[in-house]
């Protein structure tokens, strides 16, 4: 496997001080129990099955996949909210793993998260000065005289009225609970913060507002984002560098706008060319391309490279053999598939269907616009 | 990212106002609203959604289910009944009357006097109902207590904690749902020399820990998963922190729900423990053990069995009507209505 060879490199970025948050081989699994009396282990569910990545101080790290490829336990693993099955995590240079209690609070006091369900994680029996004070009160950070204070400035921060300090999370609708949500991990003073999916579950007027003012946020206090979605425009929207994820692992991890052009791994290309284009005339010749098949189950993954089930371009005697190493293809542009070269790629659309799609900045464009 | 891309607004507050009307009080005004929308900066209806808290809540869609509210009304005599029973009772529950009995020694029926009748040793049947409450109602809140303590201590530390520490509690209360409820009660009483009110107390308290604590770890279970105890522990909680501030106050619900209908079936217990004499001793009076007294007696004096049976249906059915309201009026499924 390449967690090895990519292992010296996070632990090189790690020391030259860019990366804020280095992932090393990070592997989540859930085991399959049975038996009643005494709990017999049959299997596992491989949710993250090797990830090694860095997060680089002040960025947005786009995370995308589809749903189960393990997106939302890669970011709650890297807050050890999750049992880690193996690798480490480097916050600051400081390894997670293996912390508990006490000296783990303090480790992770600068990691925060924003959940996807604004209605779920807000407690609805503790008011909004107890939900966005609690951090302040658990890490002693401003003296009891001090925190009614700090809890409207950071209200006040998010666009929630200070005044409504006394009142229960269910008065208060989906959009503004996710700002709550957004004043609770800023009450930390964070450098690091994962987004789950954090406007997946607002109405689409709202979205804008709560990606804008994660904007302003990150702007204002210099934050580092890790952003989970499965929305690629959004993401594109929000991130400097995107990784691809599928089945428990990274793919393709390169800069925003190198990933969406130039997509290198087949994966990546299916998963680009299903986003429709806001043009009918471009959108008509489009030929989008359709995976065969279902996403192979965690708990049993195919062999060799995870994709080569559904790949299009998986080559007999290769692909289902051996495990593909995510690489570095061109500066800063990773891609884990055996295929891809610096000089070639699969391409698994044909020449017409990418003409036809337009790979002029025209079409990217008008991608933008649609975003959000 | 391209710089033609069209730059998003921020507009803090304002744009939420169309969003909570369910939460809305129903009445508003319209001018209300507009007033709101002119005050601008803050999200508007923060300012004027009525607060209203989850017990004004729960009271309110308890109070449209009638026959819960009549539950509540007959629990409430109960108690003052159970309480002042000094005071309401028409004679002394102990004392045997002469008049109490008829020259043939034979129960006097229901009448002027005596007016539920008097019982076999001419002693006053409501009165001895009166005083019999106290004990029912007193057995059934200290027992399901009792119960309802073991129940919650094991239910959190396996719901929490999960583990081996899980596996042992809740194989345990298998082992002990699967038991012959009764049988066990006997035996337990019958071991301890000298039965009594606190004798039934932990007997029946041990008896009904284990439906307890299912309750209650099915419900932690479902609780500790929720985001908001992932951003406790992420905040930097202490367990015990979690435990009681993010959880303990989500389980009020079902305990009280629970509770209310446990005591119903703890009444009916200690009836049945005291009809083969293994609950309350004589010559203090109790349901269960009246109705067995009175047994032999039905066809001459159906009374000594008809009014301690209905006494014990009506406190039956008042709390499962209670714990039914209840259970209604915190189901979140039914807060649209």
């Amino acid at each position: 496997m390449g967690v090895e060879t990519d292992s010296i490199s996070s632990v090189t970025a790690a020391a030259e001080g860019e990366a804020l948050v280095g992932i090393d081989g990070l592997k989540v699994h859930f085991p399959i129990t049975s038996g009643v009396m005494v709990q017999r282990k049959v299997g596992a569910v491989r949710a993250v099955d090797g990830l090694t990545f860095d997060v680089l101080r002040g960025e947005t790290l786009g995370l995308v996949g589809e749903s189960g490829c393990g997106k939302s336990t890669t970011g709650r693993a890297i807050l050890v909210l999750e049992k880690l099955t193996g690798g480490h995590v480097f916050y600051d240079g400081a390894d997670l793993a293996g912390l508990r209690g006490g000296a783990l609070r303090r480790q992770r006091r600068r990691m925060q998260m924003i959940f996807q369900d604004p209605y779920a994680s807000l407690n609805s029996r503790m008011t909004l000065g107890h939900i966005v004070g609690e951090p302040l009160l658990v890490h002693n950070l401003r003296p009891r005289n001090e925190r009614e204070g700090r809890v409207k400035e950071l209200l006040n921060l998010v666009g929630i009225n200070p005044n409504t300090i006394n009142r229960y999370p269910h008065e208060f609708s989906g959009g503004q609970r996710q700002r709550i949500g957004i004043a609770r991990a800023l009450a930390v003073e964070p450098n690091f913060i994962v987004c789950d999916e954090p406007i997946s579950a607002l109405d689409v007027s709202i979205r804008a507002q709560i990606i804008n003012l994660l904007q302003e946020l990150q702007r204002q206090f210099g934050l580092t984002y890790l952003f989970i979605a499965h929305d690629l425009s959004v993401v594109r929207h929000i991130s400097d560098r995107v990784a691809v994820m599928y089945l428990g692992r990274i793919v393709e991890l390169a800069d925003n706008a190198e990933l969406y052009e130039q997509p290198l791994h087949p994966y990546t290309q299916a998963l680009l060319s299903a986003v429709p284009i806001p043009d009918p005339v471009v959108e008509a010749r489009r030929r989008p391309v359709v995976l065969a098949g279902d996403v192979p189950s965690p708990a049993s993954p195919p062999p060799g490279c995870h994709f080569h089930t559904r790949c299009p371009a998986a080559q007999e005697g290769l692909c289902a053999v051996d495990d593909p190493v995510l690489r570095e293809i061109r500066p800063g542009h990773w891609a884990a598939c055996h295929l891809v070269t610096a000089s070639s790629y699969p391409n698994i659309r044909s020449a017409e269907d990418r003409a036809a799609d337009g790979t002029s900045a025209a079409s990217s464009a008008a991608w933008d616009g649609e975003a959000v | 990212m391209s710089p033609d891309l069209p730059e998003f607004e921020v507009i803090i507050g304002g744009e939420e106002a169309g969003q909570a009307t369910a939460e809305r009080v129903e009445d508003m005004a319209e001018s209300e609203l507009a007033g709101a929308e002119a005050h601008g900066g803050w999200l508007p209806e923060a300012e004027i959604i009525e607060t209203r808290g989850t017990w004004t809540e729960v009271w309110r869609r308890f109070r449209k289910d009638k026959f819960a509210v009549a539950g509540l009304v007959i629990i409430v005599i109960l108690i003052v009944v159970a309480v002042g029973a000094p005071l309401v009772a028409p004679h002394s529950p102990l004392t045997q009357y002469d008049s109490g009995l008829t020259n043939q020694g034979q129960p006097v029926a229901p009448g002027a006097k005596f007016w539920l009748g008097s019982d076999t040793l001419g002693r006053d049947l409501l009165s001895r109902l009166i005083y019999g409450a106290r004990v029912s109602l007193t057995i059934g809140v200290l027992a399901n207590g009792f119960a309802l303590f073991l129940g919650v201590i094991f239910g959190i530390v396996a719901g929490y904690f999960r583990g081996w520490l899980e596996t042992f509690v809740m194989r345990a209360t298998d082992v002990m749902l699967a038991f012959p409820i009764l049988l066990l009660a006997i035996a337990l009483s019958s071991a301890i020399s000298k039965p009594g009110i606190w004798v039934l107390v932990v007997v029946i308290g041990i008896v009904y820990w284990a439906p307890m604590t299912r309750v209650i770890h099915g419900e932690v279970l479902s609780i500790r998963e929720k985001e908001f105890v992932m951003a406790a522990r992420l905040t930097g909680c202490t367990n015990r922190r979690i435990l009681t501030r993010h959880i303990l106050p989500h389980l009020v619900a079902p305990i009280i729900v629970y509770t209310s209908l446990g005591i119903a079936t703890t009444v009916l217990f200690e009836a049945s423990l005291s009809y083969i004499g293994l609950g309350v001793q004589p010559p203090t009076p109790s349901w269960g053990q009246m109705i067995s007294d009175g047994q032999p007696y039905y066809t001459s004096a159906p009374w000594l069995i008809l009014f301690p049976g209905l006494a014990i249906m009506i406190t039956v059915l008042a709390f499962n009507l209670v714990g039914d309201g209840l259970r209604d009026a915190f189901d979140p499924q039914q807060r649209q209505r």
